[in-house]
């Protein structure tokens, strides 16, 4: 069972690509360079695994070994050679013969993916068929022996289902099975598991490693997250502004990095269990208390269940859970977007009326949200100026002129150049739109602040400094947080006590040390234990962790 | 294209630009096309050999195209030169007020439908479902019809002359049955913008619904809403013209491009070209727009990145 990545030996060089060079071309001419230089070989059997930020070109090189690139790249230089032959002398069938057959890809969004109006099995068999390799029952009999091998249920109905009929971790599986179906010699993974649940990504991951042991496969995994590649990849690259940094053995990646990037990127994880929050004095009077809250959309089924927490002042409570386990709701409630339907929400001992428009607009000042997605919480056609300026104006009356010096002030404290009060969120990188968020909540002068996943949209590095800004300002201002997020990473890093959701209900409330250390709550100890931890054996003994526990 | 501008850092690709977007050729004749259009309805005093309406002391009827008359006379004699002059201030004037009137109408109502939600947006929308299951040219007639009826009544308690009073109940008219198919873009689009956070973000700090439509929805919605512009435009245009040509838009002595071919029909079955200039004017006129609106619509749907 335990297969170390380092003792395993490898086949034939499949893919030899060499001084790779991606470029932009415009209408207006040559734009960026999206891949520079970049060179890597593969041999059978061996995964190697790209990692960088996003706009490190991971992707670009991914669909350029298939000999593609996107509408408005061009590969202008370089050598892609699959068993033999340049990708890059083919012909337009040449090409298309090797997709799919030769080499085949996994992307990130399975739903998106798939065709919602056709069986999994017309889709998985689609390209076998038309390429003629199999006839159809020999293809069926292959995706069942595919479902099998990757832990589906029932895998010799499976494939009758519709997309929508599975789950993500499923549909993200049948797509592996799709791109298995005509034993390509190369498979790309492009963030498969970015967009699961912790726990789902588990298995998932667990049943792609498999499979692509079992046949042999060569692979290049990529991703944004060195925990997750540590657990599958022999080899790893990192890449930074399409720039190769660092290629090495996985474990010396991530035991001994040699360049400063890549030595951040590792930092990052190994930090990441320091708590930041600071223990302040102690206030007993909460600010805010949310007492047996009940809440659903339209439908009878309880999104929230009797839900209590409370939060102090300078509190950073955290709310964790997987999708669909109420947190989000849980915030919607707070604020006012979704009714409660029994229960109370209390802020400053006075109970909050259950609807946004009964509420005064001193109650919706004190409680401010920002959200996971900075690029659609900011309107594109309004400068820094008016988003950060408004609330100033809106609460507190105060005349152009002196928004003008406040907001100006603001961006200083979000530690923004002064000179962006003009510019439009556009203008601005992901990192520092979230910034303007927080300014935009600040500016109102809240007492709280939920934050709905604040940093899952953002790079490893870009997010954590977004967390310490926010731990900042919370020294500086003693404003409280609400802090709802799938990542336990975070949780460490800046609560001070958590409650985890599951199915709309309360599982596990309390201090953070107390939650994160044993006696812990069977649901609480499978998320702990799902958290990929940046070594290359932690798959392993979490699944043979499971396995006796099974027993 | 006189002076050229040296500092510019990027050189930039050779073709006309607007609002930075390159602009093709058929779009450059679309502009060309109402830029003339518009240039001759602004002066057409100056530019009319005659004045409006007016028949000339040396009346010949249906006189062919000669250096006096240069596109020829009409049944009574009028230059048609000058007529479709004066006929393009009625046509695209009234197209142009009724557009903006179904455009404020529909934009109103379609953002407050998709941000008030429930049963605004049901009443708004079946109320909507119930006007467009109706044919607009047979709905059209039936109401001018029914208010013609009492026209004098009117026209005599309020002191307004005929003309402008048949003017104004063909621009409400066509505006409100108009307004419709605007409403429904418009709540389209705002549905999409209405669901972002940004809009969330501003009622959640508790503002009123004039202030997120005005300064968070509508700036988000312009494009679609232009291109939009451009086709109704068109289509206003031609249900007057349709109108008059039915004998129901402008009456005599005003003319405009519709009633004009309808008039000068007759002399078709005498092998006269007449009918054919201000038939000619209303196709010349719809292509020119629609060749602006296609490109504003390509810009649009092009990928998210590029408008930026």
């Amino acid at each position: 069972m335990s297969t170390t990545a380092t003792a395993r030996s490898f086949g034939d060089q499949v893919l030899d690509v060499e001084d790779l060079r991606i470029e932009v071309h415009t209408d207006a001419g040559p734009g960026p360079v999206l891949v520079d230089n970049v060179s890597l070989k593969l041999r059978q059997g061996e995964v190697l695994g790209l990692i960088g930020e996003s706009g490190a070109g991971k992707s670009t090189i991914g669909l350029a070994t298939m000999g593609y690139s996107r509408s408005g790249c061009f590969i202008t230089g370089g050598k892609i050679v699959f068993r033999g032959k340049d990708i890059r002398q083919m012909n337009r069938e040449q090409r298309q013969d090797l997709r799919g057959h030769g080499v085949a890809y996994i992307a990130q969004s399975a739903a998106a993916s798939f065709n919602p109006a056709l069986t999994l099995y017309e889709q998985i068999c689609e390209i076998a068929l038309r390429r003629g390799l199999m006839k159809e029952e020999e293809a069926k009999a292959d995706a069942v022996r595919l479902f099998k091998e990757l832990e589906l249920p029932n895998p010799e109905s499976f494939g009758e289902r519709y997309p929508h009929q599975v789950s993500g971790g499923q549909l993200q599986r049948a797509m592996a099975a799709m791109a298995m179906i005509t034993k390509p010699s190369i498979l790309i993974f492009d963030e498969p598991t970015t967009a699961l649940d912790v726990t789902t990504q588990v298995e998932v991951l667990a049943s792609f490693r498999k499979l692509i042991r079992e046949h042999g496969t060569a692979a290049l995994y990529i991703t944004h997250d060195l925990a997750v590649v540590a657990q599958i990849a022999d080899r790893i690259m990192v890449l930074r502004h399409g720039k190769m940094i660092e290629v090495g053995d996985a474990t010396q990646i991530l035991q001994a990095p040699r360049e400063e990037y890549t030595r951040r990127l590792v930092a990052e994880r190994t930090v990441a269990n320091q708590n930041l929050h600071q223990e302040r004095a102690a206030e007993n009077k909460p600010i805010l208390e949310v007492t047996n809250v009940v809440a659903s959309y339209r439908s009878l089924t309880k999104v929230i269940n009797d839900v209590s927490i409370d939060i102090k002042r300078g509190d950073t409570l955290a709310v964790v859970g997987e999708s669909g386990s109420g947190k989000s709701t849980l915030a919607r409630v707070v604020v006012g977007l979704l009714p409660r339907s029994s229960g109370d929400v209390r802020f400053q001992g006075e109970s909050l009326p259950p609807r946004l428009q009964d509420r005064t607009r001193d109650q919706l000042r004190r409680i401010q949200m920002i959200y996971q997605m900075p690029d659609v919480a900011l309107n594109p056609r309004q400068t820094l100026l008016e988003i950060i300026g408004r609330p100033m104006e809106f609460y507190f009356g105060r005349s152009k002129a002196e928004v003008k010096v406040k907001v100006a002030e603001m961006l200083r404290h979000i530690d923004l150049p002064e000179s962006f009060i003009n510019r439009r969120p556009g203008e601005l990188s992901g990192g520092q739109k979230q910034r303007v968020c927080i300014a935009r909540a600040l500016a109102a002068e809240p007492e709280l602040i939920i934050c709905d996943e604040v940093t899952s949209a953002l790079d490893q590095l870009v997010g954590e400094e977004i967390l310490r800004l926010l731990n900042r300002l919370q020294e500086e201002l003693g404003v409280a947080y609400m802090f709802i997020t799938h990542d336990l990473g975070t949780v460490r890093r800046i609560a001070n006590k958590v409650a985890v959701m599951l199915k709309g209900q309360l599982v596990a409330y309390g201090e953070t040390a107390k939650i994160f250390n044993p006696p812990f709550h069977p649901y609480t100890e499978l998320l702990l234990s799902s958290v990929p931890e940046m070594r290359a054996d932690w798959l392993d003994e979490v699944l043979s962790k499971r396995d006796r526990k099974a027993r | 294209m006189a002076a050229v501008d040296v500092k510019s850092p990027v050189k930039k690709s050779r073709g006309i630009r607007l609002f930075g977007h390159r602009m093709p050729l058929s779009a450059q004749i679309g502009f060309l096309i109402i830029f003339i259009n518009l240039f001759l309805m602004i002066f057409a005093p100056v530019l009319a050999p005659y004045g409006e309406g007016i028949v000339p002391t040396d009346m010949t009827k249906w006189a062919p195209p000669s250096a006096e008359h240069w596109l020829g006379t009409d049944a009574i004699g009028r230059d048609i030169l000058s007529q479709l002059l004066y006929g393009a201030r009625l046509s695209i004037g009234l197209s142009l007020l009724t557009t903006i009137i179904a455009f404020v109408i529909g934009i109103i109502t379609g953002f407050t439908a998709a941000i008030m939600g429930r049963w605004v947006d049901v009443t708004l929308s079946r109320f909507a479902d119930l006007i467009l299951s109706m044919p607009t040219l047979i709905f059209c007639l039936v109401i001018i019809t029914v208010v013609m009826a009492r026209e004098q009544g009117f026209v005599d308690a309020t002191g307004v002359s005929n003309a402008f009073f048949e003017g104004m109940v063909i621009v409400l008219v066509i505006g409100f049955l108009y307004a419709v198919p605007v409403f429904r873009l418009a709540r389209a689009v705002s549905m999409n913008i209405v669901a972002l956070e940004y809009v969330e973000a501003a009622r959640l700090r508790g503002e009123n619904i004039w202030w997120v439509i005005r300064r968070e929805v509508l700036p988000n919605a312009v494009p679609p809403l232009v291109a939009e512009f451009g086709l109704r435009f068109c289509f206003t245009f031609l249900l007057i013209a349709s109108l008059s040509f039915l004998g129901l838009g402008i009456q005599p002595p005003y003319q405009d491009w519709g009633s004009m071919v309808n008039q000068n029909a007759q002399a078709i079955f005498i092998g006269k070209p007449q009918p054919l200039f201000a038939a000619g004017a209303i196709a010349i006129l719809t292509i020119g727009v629609n060749l602006v609106v296609d490109w504003l619509l390509s810009i649009y749907s092009r990928a998210h990145g590029e408008n930026a």
